[in-house]
């Protein structure tokens, strides 16, 4: 029982609260001091002094708050909500963060000047933005919302007692670990999965407890089946783990330094990178948010999901057909034919069971369209959807060879990850951190749903401008490159077209800042909602029945 | 069974389960979806029948078209090669005179010098060969080391000042600032900026006269028209390659700065050198 699985540290009669996290931490924080003293070179050092800090403020927090009385009982047939609501606020901090970062890279992009060196230069910057929206709010909105969910789907408490705590704070530290790596210049150079070799273990450890404490949940429950949301969930738990592990097996130069070598070498590297990058695309952000979906589109549209048939097939078809679409990030390349071949047709047939996610989401909301008129959670949730549905017909389109002997290593690639990123990732996040907030704080309503519609519209705005300039910009660039005159010889330097690509780039920027003003806006009504505010405000038309007018 | 538990709206039977009130309707697959399924399978099954797909104990199977990258790119690459094949063959007899004045030859080098040009030349003398400050603009015809077509070639090929190259264009103005005094390099700084454009102090320009004669004229010659043996620049017009103005002109006296280009001849062959000294000469300054 959970109860019982909790952890005292005893001082007489007293129980000493959070006693053995105390004593845990400090040696933890020690370990760090020595390390920052021991490093074998000056960024790892740095990189200890930063865990040192901060490790040693989290204990610091703890001690003020311990206290020497017996805890408190905890009802078992409770849901264990507290670190979903510090889920919920740490998606919203590091979506912020990621997005900002997000937005000052593409200004560096069109404006060179921005660079600031050494540690605000693009090189440092760019992973700080990927990881930042992918692993730092895309990870923390799975992370709460899997636990939200998980609960409430199985009638079962967080398995392991603490342990969900402990999931959560070692998640945000290896968050700000990986950070301030990259802004140290500490990296791995594996896209995605920059951060080095003992950031890498710490997350190994993190994510087994949280596949533990998902998995412990799953087998506690009282329900007789397992929902399809955390089918999707646990897929995403399980596979990341093993894309973690395979691609990060390296060894130290030294185990007080921070530079580590990859097992792999040459092709059989940059296979095993793209079969990580392509699957972290997958089994994060579409398994794990489509976990998001299944709960949150029925919930929000009170209606049941569409099909379970289409559930179960689309699945199935998603995991065994996703995990060998990675080979076409390397179409020619030295990568082997045979295995760009497969690379390609393994895409081209996880198209329909992408599209079944899309068609199930969809139609969840068939004898509730008009909500889409009337409730901007569900119009943000229904534009996610649609989203997810254009850029994973675009993937597989850009996996065929000829039409990615265009686009690879254009823009076009960023725009595509973007509608995904921001139009499915994003939205479908913002739908559920929406609904849960009111519920985890026992909020009545939002602070303002005005503001939500303000925030679709400036979010679907940013993802449109963003989009379509970089399809412009991607396939302009793309033609360029190939641009030959008639003696044969190439017509465009490659700096005529980065200058040709500087308007595309502004606007860009721009349609990013739109969406991170959304965000903002997120941010203010989220945070007013836990204060307990309530904005008067006009109800939306729509949302409340009409007056009917007396005949 | 299913009749116990029907959708009010939809009038479509549920699984009968309830997750935290979410139900599932028990559509069944939508045909187009199934349909579109199969066909992309059967697609797949198709196309790895034709192309390079399956792996095999040591290598994978060819696919029926006999499809290869490689052998895609060394055609393509053959036929691109075989296309220019007499031009090049042309270029690499003749001398980049005889090219320059055969109009096939000449339309063919400057293209292909044009395409060179852009990968290896932009860096230092600018999209449009403009140049800046410190790097020749290539459109004029003031030549430092001469503008006829096969000076361009001996430049390009053995580069300025590139001590690697024992053919390399060798000179370098010495620094005056330890050969005459303050005064008289403002003077000579006044008279050479004279020379093409307006002056603040013209009492200066005199006494630079003399500066300049018993210091300069064995380079610059006696008119300061310049001499193309040493690379010594014209300096009576008003293109100045490190600025104008006396200011700028008396730094380049004190201490002056030797720009350096490499020798191309090793990393871009014969044929490429020739082709970029025609490219560069039918740039307008030719001679």
């Amino acid at each position: 029982m959970a109860v019982t699985i909790r952890r005292k540290f005893e001082i007489g009669d007293f129980a000493m609260r959070f006693g053995t996290e105390i004593v845990l931490l400090s040696l933890f924080a020690f370990a760090a001091l020595v390390a920052a003293g021991f490093g074998a070179d000056e960024p790892f050092r740095q990189h200890m002094w930063v865990l040192f800090f901060a490790v040693a403020g989290f204990t610091a927090i703890l001690l003020r708050k311990t206290e020497f009385k017996p805890a408190a009982p905890i009802d078992p047939e409770a849901y264990m909500d507290g670190p979903v609501r510090y889920g919920a606020i740490a998606t919203m901090f590091w979506g912020v963060v990621g997005m900002l970062v997000g937005v000052v890279i593409a200004l560096q992009l069109a404006y060179p000047d921005l660079n600031i060196q050494p540690w605000f230069n693009f090189g440092r910057l760019r992973p700080l933005h990927t990881s930042g929206v992918v692993f730092a709010f895309g990870g923390n909105a799975l992370l709460c919302t899997s636990l939200y969910v998980v609960q409430r789907t199985c009638r079962a408490r967080l398995f392991g007692g603490d342990l969900a705590w402990f999931v959560f704070w070692g998640y945000q530290l290896f968050i700000v670990m990986a950070a301030t790596g990259y802004l140290l210049g500490i990296t791995e150079s594996r896209e995605y999965a920059e951060p080095e070799w003992y950031v890498d273990i710490w997350l190994t450890i993190v994510w087994v407890a949280y596949l533990l404490l998902f998995l412990g949940t799953i087998m506690k429950r009282k329900e007789p089946h397992i929902y399809v949301a955390n089918w999707f969930y646990l897929s995403f738990i399980v596979t990341i783990a093993m894309l973690h592990v395979v691609n990060n097996l390296s060894m130290p130069a030294s185990f007080l330094g921070s530079k580590s070598y990859s097992a792999f070498s040459g092709v059989q590297d940059a296979l095993t990178q793209w079969w990580y990058g392509h699957n972290a695309v997958g089994f994060f952000l579409t398994a794990g948010f489509l976990g998001m979906m299944y709960y949150f589109v029925p919930k929000q549209a009170n209606r049941p999901v569409y099909s379970y048939r289409l559930s179960i097939i689309h699945f199935w078809a998603i995991i065994f057909l996703y995990i060998w679409a990675g080979p076409h990030h390397l179409h020619y390349t030295a990568l082997p034919d045979w295995a760009q071949t497969l690379g390609m047709v393994f895409s081209i047939m996880l198209w329909m069971p992408s599209w079944g996610g899309m068609i199930n989401g969809l139609m969840t909301l068939s004898g509730a369209w008009d909500k889409i008129r009337t409730d901007p959670i569900i119009r943000m949730m229904v534009m996610a959807i649609a989203f997810y549905g254009m850029s994973t017909f675009e993937g597989p389109m850009m996996s065929i060879k000829t039409v990615n002997s265009l686009s690879h290593y254009t823009d076009w690639t960023i725009g595509h990850v973007h509608s995904g990123a921001l139009g499915w990732v994003g939205m479908i996040s913002f739908g559920a951190i929406y609904y849960m907030v009111p519920k985890l704080w026992n909020r009545q309503r939002l602070y303002s749903l005005r503001l939500v519609t303000w925030h679709f519209w400036l979010a679907t705005l940013g993802i449109v401008v963003y989009a379509a300039v970089m399809w412009v910009s991607g396939i302009m660039q793309g033609l360029m490159w190939r641009e030959y005159d008639e003696q044969g010889f190439l017509v465009y330097s490659f700096a005529e077209t980065v200058a040709a690509m500087h308007p595309y780039y502004v606007m860009r920027a721009a349609g990013g800042a739109l969406y991170l003003s959304g965000a903002l806006l997120m941010a203010w009504n989220i945070t007013m909602t836990i204060l307990g505010y309530q904005r008067e405000e006009q109800p939306l038309p729509g949302s409340e029945p009409a007056l009917q007018l007396a005949e | 069974m299913s009749s116990e538990h029907i959708d009010d709206v939809s009038g479509i039977s549920t699984t009968g389960h309830e997750w935290d009130g979410i139900k599932e309707l028990n559509n069944p697959l939508p045909r187009w979806w199934v349909i579109t399924f199969y066909v992309t399978i059967i697609w797949a099954v198709g196309y790895t029948i034709a192309y390079p797909a399956w792996p095999m104990l040591s290598s994978a199977t060819k696919g029926v078209l006999g499809y290869s990258s490689r052998n895609d790119v060394r055609n393509e690459l053959a036929a691109a090669e075989a296309a220019k094949g007499k031009y090049v063959a042309a270029i690499q007899e003749k001398t980049v005179s005889q090219i320059a004045a055969d109009d096939a030859l000449r339309e063919f080098a400057v293209a292909a010098g044009g395409a060179t040009f852009k990968v290896n030349c932009v860096q230092c003398h600018g999209s449009g060969a403009q140049g800046s400050k410190g790097f020749p603009n290539l459109n004029d015809d003031d030549w430092l080391w001469g503008g006829m077509a096969t000076q361009v070639e001996q430049t390009i090929m053995h580069g300025i000042r590139f001590a690697s190259d024992p053919d390399t264009r060798q000179s370098e103005m010495p620094a005056f600032g330890a050969i005459i005094t303050g005064d008289q390099i403002k003077q000579v700084s006044a008279y050479v900026a004279g020379l093409s454009g307006p002056v603040q102090n013209k009492g200066l320009i005199e006494p630079g006269a003399k500066v300049f004669a018993e210091n300069c004229v064995a380079c610059h010659g006696a008119n300061a028209k310049g001499n193309r043996e040493f690379g010594a620049p014209d300096l009576t017009d008003a293109i100045w390659l490190y600025g104008s103005g006396e200011t700028a002109i008396a730094a380049q006296v004190r201490e002056p700065k030797h720009g350096v280009m490499p020798a191309w001849i090793g990393r871009l062959g014969e044929t490429k050198v020739k082709e970029l000294a025609v490219y560069v000469h039918s740039l307008g300054g030719g001679k």
